[in-house]
């Protein structure tokens, strides 16, 4: 009974305590990601943004959770009531399920598994299938067509996402992401006799490859000027337009973990995770999680800006620029980085 | 064998994987049918990582759960097949299901009991060559696709290439009078060739 207790109850609670500290942690940070985000958008447009609640309108993302949770859910009445309620269900919990495996600091992941990558890689994407199944179930026009948008949206850039991440992998020789990020504390910037610094990070040596990835994050995760799913204009708001309350609450919070998801995968392939920019003394003693949370931090300021100032693609262009651009330009790194580290014998 | 966590994931991964394999052929709605089996699939990567084959277990998913149910979903959703009308005609080929059934309940039978009759035919099976205690299934398949058996691998692709292509080809039609867009040529246009600014004077049009 002893042992039976120290080998699989206390390693589950364990694990357990982590898991809820992690989301806590993340839900409070998407939280104010999303405040963020509304007052870069206001600010790019000269407006103030959320300001009425709390100081400088701090609790707003707060407030918005409390009235969603106590309006009253609304179920069409020729809905597959079922799938209708899976959906956003499926869309929040699988965006969440993805953080189990990402390293915020040097050996803090839930679970450091060997094919870390391959995992992020399944399940986000998954997370058309919240999207599908919420525009199926509505048994509506526009959240059906949302839908199909999406689908086709997804499946054709993840493609050159996975092209992307075998780029990195190629100059890493491993997939997992502890890993990852460790092999960036060298690279091109120590070849030029350089202490260790941000120029050893993948962005630099695969440059082409770090903008292909965030453009290719913002249509995964259906940012702005990628947010055909959900056109305002076109659609109204695409599969989430029959959901009102929790329901609603639930696909927008798995949206932005998503998004928050895919920057924290952009830091650790191209910005060297918790690594600090320069390894002198000073920086060095910075908690890596700090570095980690600034470089998220940063790239989402990239995916609001280019929110702010972007229109959105037609959808042609949408596919033109995922197949008949991403896809070309990837493959042909992947190849030119393969002989580069060949022929060089870098790897 | 197994014991303790592992067996009762074993259990709950196959009952559920069974349960859901069952559920896609006996619900009505064909787009259940679709989401059961991505539930299946779920289920056996779940025991593929359980047999310690983590890399199949990630492609299982990013493949067939992330790809190919996509497109399946996308076209049942799009036909919008009526399958009670569809199912009612089934009953004529149960002999010919219930025959097929047989012959695989009875392979089954024969391979499980084979192992139950002679237990020293575990013994034979293949083992993983390195071990993978010394070298990670990911390292080890990469070894022998893309190393020993690399012709072949490719040959397989080019298969593949070649059924795609085909595929295109039979379904390409060029129509006659299809205004295209011409990115390149868009992208060339300057402000002079584009625009052409008038004086014109008040009261008089052009």
């Amino acid at each position: 009974m002893d042992t039976f207790f120290s080998f699989y109850v206390l390693p589950a609670l364990i694990i357990l305590l982590k898991s809820v500290v992690l989301i806590v942690v993340l839900l409070i940070f998407v939280a104010y990601i999303l405040y963020a985000d509304r007052k870069i958008w206001a600010a790019v447009q000269l407006r103030r943004g959320p300001n009425v609640v709390g100081p400088w309108g701090l609790f707003q993302a707060f407030a918005d959770l409390l009235k969603f949770v106590f309006k009253e859910p609304i179920i069409p009445s020729g809905a597959n009531k079922g799938v209708f309620l899976l959906a956003p269900l499926v869309s929040a919990v699988v965006a969440m399920t993805a953080w189990a495996v990402i390293p915020v600091n040097e050996g803090w992941a839930i679970a450091n598994i060997n094919v870390g990558i391959l995992y992020v890689l399944a399940i986000s994407s998954l997370e058309v299938y919240g999207v599908i199944m919420g525009g199926w179930a509505s048994n509506s026009k526009y959240p059906f067509l949302g839908a199909l948008r999406s689908a086709a949206q997804m499946v054709s850039y993840e493609v050159s996402i996975g092209f992307v991440i075998v780029t990195v992998l190629l100059c890493v020789g491993s997939l997992n992401l502890t890993d990852i990020v460790m092999s960036q504390q060298d690279g091109l910037g120590t070849r030029l006799g350089l202490t260790n610094s941000f120029l050893d990070w993948h962005w630099l040596g695969l440059f082409p490859m770090f903008v292909i990835f965030i453009i290719s994050a913002m249509a995964e995760t259906n940012r702005p000027p990628f947010d055909l799913v959900e056109a305002e204009s076109e659609l109204v708001a695409g599969h989430m337009v029959e959901y009102s309350s929790t329901a609603f609450l639930l696909f927008f919070l798995g949206e932005y973990v998503a998004v928050v998801l895919m920057c924290a995968l952009t830091t650790i392939l191209f910005l060297g995770g918790w690594l600090p920019p320069v390894d002198v003394a000073v920086l060095n003693w910075v908690p890596g999680i700090i570095w980690f949370v600034l470089k998220v931090c940063f790239v989402f300021f990239i995916f609001s800006m280019a929110k702010a100032v972007l229109p959105r693609f037609r959808y042609d262009q949408l596919m033109r620029l995922g197949w008949k651009v991403f896809l070309p330009i990837s493959l042909f790194m992947v190849v030119a980085t393969a002989a580069f580290l060949k022929l060089t014998g870098f790897a | 064998m197994l014991n303790g966590l592992e067996a009762i994931f074993f259990y709950l991964f196959a009952f559920v994987a069974v349960g859901s394999a069952f559920m896609v052929i006996s619900s009505r709605n064909p787009v259940h049918s679709v989401l059961f089996l991505i539930l299946t699939f779920f289920n056996a990567a779940g025991l593929f990582l359980l047999a310690g084959a983590e890399f199949l277990a990630m492609i299982l998913l990013i493949v067939y759960v992330g790809a190919v149910m996509v497109l399946f979903l996308f076209v049942i959703m799009m036909l919008d097949v009526d399958f009670a009308e569809f199912k009612s005609g089934a009953l004529q080929y149960a002999p010919i299901g219930a025959l097929v059934g047989l012959i695989l309940a009875a392979e089954l039978v024969v391979v499980t009991g084979g192992y139950v009759l002679a237990p020293q035919l575990g013994s034979g099976a293949a083992k993983p060559i390195p071990d993978l205690a010394t070298r990670s299934n990911t390292a080890a398949l990469g070894d022998i696709l893309y190393t020993d058996y690399i012709h072949f691998f490719q040959m397989a692709g080019i298969v593949l290439l070649v059924a795609m292509i085909g595929a295109i080809v039979l379904t390409l039609r060029h129509k006659q009078g299809v205004k295209r867009q011409n990115i390149a040529r868009q992208n060339a246009r300057t402000l002079e060739e584009a625009i052409e600014v008038r004086k014109v004077e008040t009261g008089k049009g052009i």
